[in-house]
C-alpha cells in the first residue's frame, strides 16, 4: 500500500516544496517540534548565560535572602540571597554539558566495541557480550553511585559514571544493527565490488546504523540528566557551590516545610522540562527517521 | 577454452543448535547441509548459461561461491585459466573487476546512503587509477549505457523506481568492464513491463561487450529468452544440461519435465503436460542415496536407488537419470 | 445471472504530504457466481487496493471517495463495522500473499482451522476438529490427521498457503479474494495451488477474485479477466478473447511484453513508465504510453463500453475504430 501511494519520483521537488514538507511534518508532530525549540532555547541560554542571566549567580546578599518570586527576582532567591533564575540558567551549563559529554563518550565507546562485536562473531563477541551482561546486571543507578562514591564526586567522574552505565545500551544497539545490516544484500554487493573490510564497515555498514542510534542518544540525554540530578540529590553528584539542578532541588527540598516552595519547584521543573523535551524529540526523530514512515506521511 | 570452468564444486554449511548437537552424538560427526554437492559446468566467452531450479536447490549458493561470498568446500573454479579457489584475498581482489554480480533485490542491494553516482563510481575508485574527472566520465558513460540519464546520477535509491534501481545495479557491475557477470534472479523482483526491458538491456549489453553471463533463475520463460545453454539443478546437483532450444523441446530428466509442465503459459488454450511430481523438495540434510528425485518421481524404479550415471543423449545434452 | 459482487465506479484516494494520490479511479466490474475473475495489473495499478476496498479495509490515510460495492443486495460502503464483521471472513474471505505471517505460530494448524468452524458454524469442538481435518484433506494436505496436529513452522510455504485456503473456505464464503496467492512460491508448488483454486471454485461454488501480475496464472486459472492500469479499469473480457483479441492498447502491449517458456517469442516492452498517481490529470492515464493517443484522451476519461460480446474496453481509439469498420 505504501508503494502505491508514493509518487515514483520525488527528488525533483523544488526547494520551496521540500521546505513546505518539512513545515508540514513539524506541524504534524508539534509536541516534538515544541520540545526541540525548548532544548535549543535552553542550550542558547546556557551558552550565553553570562549575558542572559539577570544577576550574578554567585552573588550573595543578606537582605535579598529567601524572597518569593517577584518582578525583581522572577523565580525568587535562595537562603544566601542568590537569584534563582540566574542559578538555574548557569546550572544548565553544567547539566547539559555533562549530559552531552556522557552521551557522546558512551556512544563512542559503545559503538566501537559494538561494531567489533557484531563483525567478529565467535569468541570475541562472546567475551564482549558477557562483560556487557555483567555491567547490565547492576541497576544502572547503583552502578553510577558506586563509581562516583569510589572515584570522588567531581564533574569528570560524574560524567564518567553516567557514560559507563550507558555504554551497554549503545553497544547492544550497534551490534544488533551491524548484525542486521551485514546480512543485507548491499553488504554482499559491496564485497563483490571489491571493498576491503574497513571500507565495508565505515562506508556501507555504520552510516546505515545511524538512525536508531541518533534516536537512542536523544532519549539517553534525558536519562543522563535525570541520573545526574538524582546523584546530586543524594549528595553523590556535583557538589555545591557549583549550581546544578539536582543539588538545587535537594537544597530546596529542605525549605518546603517552611513555605519557600520556589526553591524546590523551579529547579525540579527545569529537570522535568528537559527530560520530557529530550524524550519527545527522541520519539519525533524515531518517526522522522523510520524509513517505513517515508512512504505515506 | 571456456571463459569460466567450474568442476565438482561443493559447498557445505555446518548445522548449529540443539538438534545438530544431538545428531552429532548419534552419528559421531557434526551434520552438514550439502547445499552444492559436486556441480560442474562451463561458460563459453560471450554466452549465457542459465542455472535453473526451485528454491533450496543450491543455485544461488553456486552463484555466491563464484564471487567468493561463500567458501567452497572442494572443487575448482577457473576464470580465463586462473584457478580462483586457491587465490588469497588480495589476489582475488584483483580478479573482482572482471567477475561481477547483480543481485536479486534491486532495493536491498543498493546502499541507501550512496547516491547513484557514488554507487557506480565505487568499483572504479577501488580498482582503477583513473583521475576524478575520468572516473566521472566513465560513470556517466556506464549510466548512459544502461539507460539512466545524467539527471538521475545525483539521486538516492529511494528516489528511483524498481527498474531504475536494477539498472544502477547493472551499471555498477559493468563499471569495471567485467568478463563474466553472475546474475542472481535479476528480474524476479520486477514488474512485468520492467522485466521485459531489463531482459532486453542485459541481452543488448552482452552482445555489445561480448559479456558472459551466469543467469540464475527459476523463471523458465526468461531463461528461454536469455540463455544459450541451460543447466537444471535439483537438491545440490545438476540433473540435466543442454542447449536451450534442445532442453525446452526435449526435456529428458523427469524433474525438468515437471518444471516445464508447471510453468503457467499465457495462453488459455495451451495444452498442459500433466506430468507432476509428488511431495516437496526434501531437506538437503537427509539426501537420499541414488537418484535424489526418486521419492517424488512417478517413473521411479528400483534401479533408481543405485548411483546415477550422467549420460550424453545428444551432442551437448547431458542427463543424470537411470531411465533415459 | 446476477453477480456475486458488483463494483460500480469505485474510487480510492490516499492523502500524502505530496498531495492526493488517486490509487483507484472509477473501477467497475462484477464477479459472477462460480467464476474465477482475474484482476491483472502492474504494481501501482490499484489491484490490491481494489481488493482491500471490497472488504472495506482501506485504512487512513486512504479512503473510498465514491462508488458502490453491492454484495447480497447491500452496498458494503454503507454498512456499519458490525455488519461488515459478519461479512468479512464469513461471506467474503481472503487469502494473502504471505501465508506464513498470517498463521498463528503458537497454535496447531488443525486447531486454527477448527476454530473458524466453531466461530462461523457454531459447531462443537469435536465436530469442528473433524471438519478441519476434512478441509485440510480437501486442500491437498497429505496425512491430514497427523499434519493437523503440527504447527505452522513445520509446514512449507506451499503447505501454509493450502492451510490459508482451507481457513478461508471454512465459512463456505460466496467470494474468495486471493491476492497474489502464488507469488513467492516455486513454480511446481504454485501450479498445484492454482489447480486447487480452480477445483475448489468448481466443487464449492465459491466465486474467486484472483489478483495477480502474471498473465500465465490468469490464462491457466481464470474464466474472465479485468485489466487495471494506473488505477483505471481498461478492459474486461473472457480469458480467451483477452489473449486472442486484446483490444485496449495497454492490454495489447502487456500481452506482447512477456517472455514465454513454451515457444520462441519476440518480446516488446511496454513503452514509458507507470504514470504518477499524484494529482493525475483528467482523462485516460495511459496517454503517456499510448501509440493511439488523441487530444480527447487527455481531456476525457473513456468509460468501459461493450466492444464485443461480454468484452468491455475503455478506450476512445478502440471505439472509433469499431465505428469506422
Amino acid at each position: 500500500m505504501a508503494d502505491i501511494a508514493r509518487p515514483p519520483t520525488s527528488s525533483s521537488a523544488s526547494l520551496p516544496a521540500s521546505l513546505r514538507l518539512i513545515g508540514l511534518r513539524l506541524r504534524r508532530n508539534w509536541p516534538s517540534a515544541t520540545a526541540l525549540a525548548i532544548i535549543v532555547l535552553m542550550i542558547l541560554a546556557a551558552v550565553f548565560a553570562a549575558w542572559i542571566a539577570p544577576y550574578d549567580a554567585d552573588a550573595t546578599s543578606a537582605e535579598a535572602a529567601l524572597q518569593a518570586p517577584s518582578l525583581h527576582h522572577w523565580l525568587g532567591t535562595d537562603v544566601y540571597g542568590r537569584d534563582l533564575l540566574s542559578r538555574i540558567i548557569f546550572a544548565a551549563r553544567v547539566d547539559l554539558a555533562v549530559a552531552f559529554g556522557a552521551t557522546a563518550l558512551a556512544l563512542a565507546i559503545g559503538a566501537t566495541i559494538g561494531a567489533i562485536s557484531g563483525l567478529h562473531l565467535g569468541w570475541v563477541d562472546l567475551i564482549i557480550m558477557r562483560c556487557v551482561d555483567s555491567v547490565m546486571a547492576f541497576p544502572a543507578f547503583i552502578l553510577a553511585m558506586a563509581i562516583t562514591a569510589a572515584l570522588g564526586n567531581t564533574v569528570t567522574n560524574v560524567l564518567l559514571a553516567i557514560a559507563v552505565t550507558q555504554v551497554p545500551i549503545y553497544l547492544r544497539l550497534v551490534r544488533g544493527e551491524i548484525l542486521r545490516i551485514r546480512e543485507m544484500e548491499y553488504a554482499d554487493a559491496a564485497r563483490v565490488v571489491g571493498n576491503p573490510p574497513w571500507r565495508i564497515v565505515f562506508v556501507h555498514l555504520l552510516p546505515n546504523c545511524l538512525p536508531p542510534i541518533i534516536v537512542q542518544a536523544t532519549l539517553a540525554m534525558g536519562y543522563a540528566l535525570l541520573t545526574m540530578a538524582a546523584l546530586s540529590f543524594i549528595g553523590l553528584g556535583i557538589r555545591p557551590p557549583q549550581s546544578e539542578w539536582g543539588s538545587m532541588t535537594a537544597e530546596g527540598a529542605q525549605y518546603i516545610v517552611t513555605g519557600e516552595w520556589w526553591l524546590f519547584l523551579f529547579p525540579g521543573f527545569a529537570i522535568v522540562l528537559m527530560v520530557l523535551s529530550f524524550n519527545l524529540v527522541g520519539d519525533g526523530l524515531r518517526d522522522f527517521l523510520d524509513p517505513r514512515m517515508r512512504g505515506v506521511r | 577454452m571456456p571463459l569460466c570452468e567450474v568442476q565438482d564444486l561443493q559447498v557445505r554449511f555446518p548445522l548449529r543448535g540443539l538438534q545438530a548437537w544431538l545428531r552429532t552424538l548419534k552419528d559421531g560427526a557434526p551434520p552438514v547441509v550439502r547445499a552444492v554437492d559436486g556441480v560442474s559446468f562451463a561458460i563459453e566467452a560471450g554466452t549465457t548459461l542459465g542455472l535453473v531450479g526451485e528454491s533450496g536447490c543450491g543455485k544461488s549458493t553456486v552463484a555466491r561461491s563464484l564471487v567468493r561470498l561463500v567458501e567452497p568446500a572442494a572443487g575448482s573454479i577457473r576464470l580465463d585459466g586462473t584457478e580462483l579457489t586457491t587465490l588469497d584475498d588480495d589476489a582475488f581482489a584483483r580478479v573482482r573487476p572482471s567477475l561481477q554480480m547483480v543481485f536479486q533485490d534491486p532495493t536491498a542491494s543498493l546502499n541507501p546512503r550512496l547516491s547513484v553516482r557514488r554507487a557506480v563510481e565505487e568499483p572504479l575508485k577501488l580498482h582503477t587509477d583513473l583521475a576524478a574527472t575520468e572516473r566521472r566520465a566513465r560513470t556517466d558513460a556506464v549510466l548512459e549505457e544502461v539507460g539512466l540519464g545524467a539527471d538521475l546520477a545525483e539521486r538516492y535509491p529511494h528516489e528511483l523506481s524498481g527498474g531504475q534501481r536494477q539498472r544502477v545495479n547493472i551499471a555498477r557491475a559493468l563499471a569495471t568492464n567485467p568478463r563474466l557477470v553472475v546474475l542472481d534472479e535479476p528480474t524476479s523482483a520486477l514488474d512485468v513491463s520492467l522485466r521485459a526491458r531489463v531482459i532486453l538491456l542485459l541481452e543488448e549489453l552482452r552482445s555489445r561487450h561480448g559479456l558472459s553471463y551466469l543467469f540464475i533463475s527459476h523463471d523458465l520463460a526468461t531463461v528461454r529468452y536469455l540463455t544459450s545453454r541451460v543447466a537444471v539443478m535439483y537438491l545440490g546437483v545438476i540433473v540435466e544440461e543442454a542447449w536451450t532450444a534442445e532442453l525446452f523441446a526435449h526435456p529428458a530428466h523427469p524433474y525438468t519435465r515437471a518444471l516445464l509442465a508447471a510453468v503457467p503459459v499465457p495462453d488459455p488454450d495451451a495444452k498442459r503436460d500433466p506430468f507432476v511430481l509428488s511431495g516437496e523438495i526434501p531437506s538437503p540434510i537427509d539426501i537420499p542415496a541414488g537418484c535424489r528425485l526418486r521419492a517424488r518421481c512417478p517413473l521411479a524404479r528400483p534401479v533408481c536407488a543405485e548411483p546415477v550415471p550422467v549420460r550424453e543423449i545428444a551432442p551437448g545434452h547431458r542427463v543424470a537419470c537411470h531411465l533415459v | 445471472m446476477s453477480a456475486v459482487i458488483a463494483v460500480e465506479d469505485l474510487a480510492v484516494r490516499f492523502s500524502t504530504d505530496h498531495g492526493e494520490v488517486e490509487a483507484v479511479d472509477g473501477a467497475s466490474f462484477d464477479v459472477r457466481p462460480g467464476e474465477i475473475l482475474g484482476l491483472v495489473g502492474e504494481s501501482g495499478s490499484g489491484k490490491s487496493v481494489t481488493a482491500m476496498a471490497l472488504l472495506q479495509l482501506i485504512r487512513k490515510p486512504g479512503r473510498i471517495v465514491r462508488g458502490e460495492i453491492v454484495f447480497d443486495g447491500r452496498d458494503l460502503c454503507r454498512l456499519s463495522e458490525e455488519e461488515l464483521a459478519s461479512i468479512r471472513g464469513a461471506k467474503i474471505a481472503m487469502v494473502f500473499q504471505t501465508p506464513r505471517t498470517a498463521l498463528n505460530p503458537l497454535i496447531t494448524v488443525g486447531e486454527q482451522v477448527a476454530r473458524l468452524y466453531a466461530l462461523h458454524g457454531g459447531l462443537s469442538s469435536a465436530v469442528s476438529r473433524r471438519r478441519a481435518v476434512d478441509m485440510l484433506r480437501l486442500v491437498g494436505i497429505p496425512e491430514p490427521e497427523r499434519r493437523s496436529r503440527q504447527y505452522p513452522h513445520q509446514f512449507s510455504g506451499g503447505m501454509c498457503q493450502r492451510v490459508m485456503i482451507a481457513m478461508a473456505l471454512a465459512s463456505a464464503p460466496r467470494l474468495l479474494i486471493a491476492d497474489e496467492p502464488t507469488t513467492g512460491l516455486d513454480v511446481s508448488t504454485a501450479a498445484r495451488i492454482l489447480d486447487l483454486l480452480r477445483d475448489l471454485g468448481r466443487d464449492t461454488g465459491a466465486s474467486i477474485l484472483l489478483i495477480t501480475h502474471d498473465l500465465g496464472v490468469v490464462a491457466a486459472t481464470c474464466q474472465r479477466v479485468a485489466v487495471m492500469h494506473a488505477g483505471q479499469m481498461v478492459e474486461i473480457a473472457p480469458v480467451r478473447a483477452l489473449f486472442a483479441r486484446p483490444a485496449h492498447p495497454y492490454t495489447r502491449a502487456l500481452v506482447r511484453s512477456i517472455p514465454r517458456a513454451d515457444r520462441e517469442v519476440t518480446m516488446e516492452p511496454i513503452p514509458g513508465a507507470v504514470p504518477s498517481l499524484l494529482e493525475p490529470p483528467p482523462g485516460c492515464r495511459y496517454v503517456g504510453r499510448c501509440p493511439w493517443v488523441e487530444d480527447r484522451c487527455r481531456r476525457e476519461k473513456p468509460s468501459l463500453s461493450e466492444h464485443a460480446a461480454d468484452h468491455l474496453v475503455a478506450c476512445f481509439a478502440v471505439e472509433d475504430r469499431r465505428a469506422a469498420v
